[in-house]
């Protein structure tokens, strides 16, 4: 068999032409950003999948009450703390990496990330790290207290389990990694864009990155910490008691130091996806995006922010109320930036000439659904509100209006605007917009009941319910069946594509692709640019429409 | 040309040094951004242990007695030391003198190693003569157990530092025996000291909140 394919994806070597084992290997050790992106892309869609079966083991349980499906309460149990890590650590924070690992040294024009080997060695840590974090369920030692671990449940004397140990210890690994992709994306945003690339002329998901890369490195070490002081608890019991009241420690200690890593971490979920939101729009509506500097301002304002409201997840730990209201205030704060970012995209629609490929209705589809999450956690924010709602169905509403309908709604549409990019070829339209419409309706069947459940008093993470909850309960795990089920038609049509699909154009989306990666072969060389490239300083005011500020820059890109 | 191209990108690349300075030195940067919120982590943990009321605490002067805090000044005064060595360390490279900046670098070494084994005997008194309530339960704690934990986790994480730190020079060192660095790679030492600088700058705030206050 001879291997062809175009640009990176093209072998290097005259041996990896004819040796399939020689093509992959330089695959798995290649410094290339675009292909260790591919990497990070297929290893977070294998655990996107691994998350989804999890989560599936927990409705298929909670859809009638009672012991059911599962009949081991205890295995129930470790399953929402796996499912959450599989799908926070182990898929979207790898997803959006991948997708960054791909674009953003394009979009500035360089050649390849800063530290190409400590790319490498970044991704290369994910896969071990997953090995251990989920090990408990090679030997069946299953720790059951959930993706926050809050002590006293995870201390030795709660948890006196192996697996318990190795999920902390996996964590730890994953926060390395990510730390150290971070490092590499600040160095190379800061130091490798081309001629003319200013900070306020980066791509905004660019930016996003560079904020996200700001967020991980000042937030990720503070969980470490947290989670080397837990590990040295767990390993020596008679020694350190940290978080254990009996030898003078503090459990509470351990909550402000998950949470000052963890509230920021949710941003770090979504700002990468505002950023390829604020790709996707203005290509989609054939205009610029409204209020550029706004919308790069905004993601720094929700950053900092971001690191003064961790205290929102402690409302009934007992700290004073003088405190919480702060707290409250702050967070309620957040709404105001983001609430920028949703009108500056609606701005960008406004007036444009749009267009409804699968990419822009993810896009829509996320404005729409974000927002409904957006405002839950405005209502949780509130001190007196969240005593009654903390640790129900409520905050799994939430979560999972921001997360899926968020975070996974604009991983898709950023999956689907760069599949020809990456590819070289068309993904197929009409299945797109099926997966689309599928995802769209059955996340609102699986979410939605859940305000209703959480409002009604039903507790999180518990095996069994009150009878009462049946009927929501059942509507809820029928639409998460659906939803896993679509999700099956998106990885077949990315893999079914790659082989069958059309070739893609360079400048794939009629033309209006406007940042560096529209105007190179699709897929890519394998060093990107053939001569450096400069970037014209461009004014992104908002009237700016396709046709003054694209034309200058189409000439011959559209081929 | 398109050969040619693949060559050139291959080293610095176009574009690379928007801002002045290399890849690696903005690396470092942001990795001890990193590396000082992981201390903040646990010196803020420190902190909410100990400025607790009724949280029992010694004042360390007392617990470590006044042999112990006189000998950990002394390691701190090594630890500077050796920082200072390091500066001449590029001094001597900028000037061209490789010679005298690698006997720099042997100086800045040997002090990283001394204040390891220092601190290595201080940690084997501690925990057996001091301590010995850690291992066996037959005695009594005279107050918090925290104390001990904190100045473990604390004094262990900086002193791993120190052991890379250690391991980092001399690799640079035999760089400069073999000939791989030369007086031209004057960023591969400045790199190394900024990490070695921040280490010490670490130590002092460290020393200064388990021993002195
Ligand atoms: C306007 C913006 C937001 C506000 C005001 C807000 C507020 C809150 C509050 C108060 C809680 C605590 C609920 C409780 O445990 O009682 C919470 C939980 C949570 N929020 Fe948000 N949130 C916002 C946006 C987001 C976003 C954008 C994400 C992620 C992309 C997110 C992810 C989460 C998660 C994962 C939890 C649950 C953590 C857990 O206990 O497991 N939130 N939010
Ligand atoms: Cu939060």
């Amino acid at each position: 068999m001879e291997i062809q394919g175009k640009g990176y994806l093209s072998p290097l070597t005259e041996e990896a032409k004819t040796s399939l084992w020689v093509y992959l290997k330089e695959w798995l050790c290649s410094t290339d950003a675009k292909r260790i992106g591919v990497l990070y892309l297929a290893f977070a869609t294998f655990m996107g999948l691994v998350g989804g079966i999890l989560s599936i083991l927990i409705r298929a349980q909670l859809a009638a009450p009672g012991p059911s499906v599962i009949q081991d309460a205890s295995f129930y149990n470790a399953l929402p703390g796996f499912h959450a890590t599989a799908m926070i650590f182990f898929f979207i924070i790898p997803a959006f990496t991948g997708a960054a690992n791909f674009i953003v040294p394009i979009q500035i024009g360089a050649p390849d990330m800063a530290f190409p080997k400590l790319n490498l060695a970044a991704f290369w840590i994910l896969p071990p790290s997953a090995l251990v974090t989920f090990a408990g369920f090679f030997f069946n030692s299953l720790p059951e207290f959930g993706w926050t671990a809050y002590p006293p449940l995870s201390t030795h004397a709660y948890s006196p389990i192996w697996g318990a140990d190795f999920w902390v210890m996996g964590l730890i690994l994953v926060g390395v990694s990510s730390t150290m992709a971070a490092v590499n994306f600040l160095a190379t945003v800061f130091n490798m864009r081309c001629k003319g690339m200013k900070f306020f002329q980066l791509p905004l998901f660019t930016w996003s990155v560079v904020v996200t890369s700001f967020l991980i490195l000042a937030a990720t070490p503070v969980l470490t910490s947290a989670l080397l002081m837990l590990t040295f608890e767990r390993l020596f019991p008679g020694v350190f008691f940290f978080f254990n009241p009996e030898g003078g420690g503090d459990p509470i200690l351990y909550q402000h130091l998950f949470w000052f890593y963890s509230h920021p971490a949710v941003y770090i979920m979504i700002l990468p996806g505002f950023g390829i939101i604020s790709e996707v729009i203005p290509t989609f509506s054939r205009k610029h995006i409204f209020g550029y500097p706004l919308m790069a301002w905004s993601m720094i304002a929700i950053a900092v922010l971001g690191f003064l409201v961790w205290a929102h997840h402690m409302y009934t730990t007992g700290i004073a109320l003088e405190v919480r209201v702060g707290f409250m205030f702050l967070t309620m704060l957040i709404a105001v930036p983001t609430g920028v970012k949703i009108f500056s995209w609606l701005g960008t629609m406004w007036g444009g000439s749009l267009r409804f490929d699968t990419p822009m209705l993810f896009a829509i589809g996320f404005i729409a659904m974000f927002t409904i999450g957006g405002l839950s956690g405005v209502v949780l924010a509130s001190v007196s509100v969240d005593i009654q709602l903390h640790d129900t169905y409520y905050v799994v509403a939430h979560i999972h209006y921001v997360l899926v309908a968020g975070s996974m709604m604009t991983l898709f549409a950023g999956i689907y605007y760069w599949y020809p990019k990456i590819t070289g070829k068309m993904y197929n339209e009409f299945w797109g917009k099926v997966h689309f419409w599928l995802t769209a309706i059955f996340i609102n069947v699986t979410f939605f009941v859940q305000h209703w459940l959480g409002v009604q008093g039903m507790p999180r993470r518990y095996y069994d319910y009150d009878p009462d909850f049946a009927l929501a309960n059942m509507i809820s795990s029928v639409g998460s069946f659906a939803l896993f089920a679509a999700q099956l038609i998106f990885v077949w049509n990315l893999i079914h594509s790659w082989k069958h699909g059309e070739d893609a154009k360079a400048n794939s989306w009629y033309g209006d692709g406007f940042h560096f990666e529209w105007r190179m072969p699709s897929p890519p060389d394998h060093h990107n640019f053939h001569e450096p490239p400069e970037w014209e300083p461009i004014i992104r005011h908002h009237g700016g429409t396709h046709a003054e500020l694209w034309e200058r820059d189409v000439d011959g890109y559209h081929g | 040309m398109a050969a040619q191209n693949a060559s050139v990108m291959a080293g610095p690349g176009p574009g690379e040094e928007s801002l002045g300075v290399t890849n690696g030195k903005i690396g470092m940067w942001t990795f001890l951004v990193m590396d000082a919120m992981t201390f903040a982590g646990l010196l803020a943990g420190y902190a909410r242990l100990r400025w607790t009321p009724g949280s029992d605490w010694p004042f360390p002067i007392e617990a470590f007695g006044v042999v112990g805090i006189q000998l950990t000044a002394f390691n701190t005064f090594v630890l500077i030391c050796s920082s200072v060595a390091m500066v001449h360390v590029l001094a001597y490279q900028m000037r061209g003198n490789m010679k005298a900046a690698q006997g720099w670098m042997i100086a800045t070494i040997v002090g990283g190693l001394i204040f390891l084994s220092i601190q290595g005997f201080e940690w084997t008194h501690l925990i057996l003569d001091k301590w010995p309530f850690l291992f066996d339960s037959g005695y009594e704690a005279k107050y918090n157990l925290n104390f001990a934990a904190t100045f473990f986790i604390l004094t262990g994480f900086h002193g791993m530092h120190v052991a890379i730190g250690v391991i980092y020079n001399t690799i640079i060192l035999m760089g400069m025996r073999s000939g791989k660095v030369t007086e031209e790679h004057t960023s591969t030492v400045e790199i190394a000291g900024l990490y070695w600088h921040f280490v010490d700058l670490i130590w002092i705030l460290v020393f200064t909140f388990v021993y002195l206050i």
